[in-house]
């Protein structure tokens, strides 16, 4: 069966849940590279006169706006596919953690179960992996529950320990269908 | 031209503007020339130079930035001229020092050394000034009206591949982005 991407099945309202929490925790810069899962929250970003939305060609680009961003004082959110991430480690390992730049970093957790196009699985593969690899703390975000605390968890653990953090967006959150 | 000479020329207006380099000769000569605390240099992560200048530019829309970048970092990172492009903070001059070479890592001739122009694919990312300059007197010229323009402005200076006999200094890499970061705040 042919699926009609106008009609995307991606949800409005955990978006709405997850860009609420980047805001509560005060989140002013957001980067993002545009991909299904994240087109709600790239127009949340895009509609808030309040936010700082930067378009990227590449995911690492972001982490050297993240970088100057907090820096300058401002609290960021990296929001990419997590082979984003894969495009990224360099920026993180040399950038991020050599200078120790808190990064919060959203990242759709293409690949997992449930999984349809047949591209995205590779990656879904290695992405925790990796995470592990590069001492990221990370943690899930895959029920409308607990998104807000784990946001801000997330967010106090990168200020204090000045590192990258990560959160996975998970399909059973930011998708509608089974 | 010798880079260290063209940032000779303008080392004195650097004195208030927040200053973001890559790593290797450009990060050895600034800071040969002496080190401040609004100086930051990234030794390493090559490419995000101009990352991180877009970011502090656009959250600190009245603090002038430079950007002392590279021919390799800014091959290594060119969609991130379409980003600085997009955006084109006003309070953001990139400079590139173009050697036609990686010389911290043995003089291997990078793409402009064969042609690419990167005046050219700057301008036509999108940069609203962009230009290349081969003698001090134009640098410096080039270099004063692009911080007095008011449009992001990418100034190729083609420089030549002579640097420093080495690239370690005794800032360590952590002193000067907590200095750096205590600097931006009091701005």
């Amino acid at each position: 069966m042919l699926r009609d991407h106008r009609m995307s099945p991606v949800s409005v309202a955990s978006s709405r849940i997850v860009y609420d929490a980047l805001k509560a925790s005060g989140v002013r810069l957001v980067s993002a590279l545009p991909e299904t899962w994240l087109v709600h929250l790239i127009r949340m970003a895009e509609e808030d006169p309040e936010m700082i939305l930067v378009r990227l060609a590449k995911e690492e680009e972001g982490v050297g706006i993240s970088a100057g961003a907090h820096l300058a004082g401002v609290k960021s959110a990296m929001l990419m596919q997590n082979h984003g991430l894969l495009a990224s480690i360099n920026g993180i390992v040399s950038c991020a953690q050599l200078y120790r730049i808190p990064l919060l970093m959203l990242i759709s957790y293409r690949g997992e179960f449930g999984e349809r196009d047949p591209w995205q699985t590779e990656g879904g593969g290695v992405t925790e992996d990796l995470l592990r690899a590069l001492r990221i703390p990370f943690s899930y975000l895959d029920n409308v529950g607990h998104v807000a605390a784990r946001i801000a968890k997330a967010q106090t653990l990168s200020l204090s320990a000045n590192k990258p953090v990560a959160l996975l967006l998970c399909r059973d959150l930011m998708w509608e269908e089974n | 031209m010798l880079r260290i000479d063209a940032l000779r020329a303008v080392y004195d207006r650097l004195e208030h503007l927040v200053v973001v380099t890559i790593m290797g000769a450009v990060a050895a000569e600034l800071q040969s020339l002496g080190h401040r605390p609004n100086f930051f240099y990234l030794q390493h992560a090559m490419g995000l130079a101009s990352s991180m200048g877009l970011g502090i530019a656009l959250t600190k829309p009245d603090t002038q930035v430079v950007v002392f970048d590279g021919d390799g970092s800014v091959l290594m990172n060119l969609g991130g001229l379409t980003t600085l492009a997009r955006y084109r903070p006003k309070n953001l001059v990139h400079v590139v020092f173009d050697n036609e070479s990686l010389l911290s890592v043995g003089g291997f001739p990078t793409a402009t050394s064969t042609g690419s122009d990167l005046a050219a694919i700057a301008a036509a990312a999108g940069i609203p000034r962009t230009g290349a300059v081969r003698t001090i007197a134009e640098f410096t010229k080039a270099f004063d009206e692009a911080l007095s323009a008011g449009a992001l402005t990418t100034l190729v200076a083609k420089v030549d591949a002579v640097g420093p006999a080495q690239f370690v200094t005794d800032l360590s890499l952590l002193e000067n982005r907590f200095q750096f970061q205590r600097y931006l705040k009091s701005t």
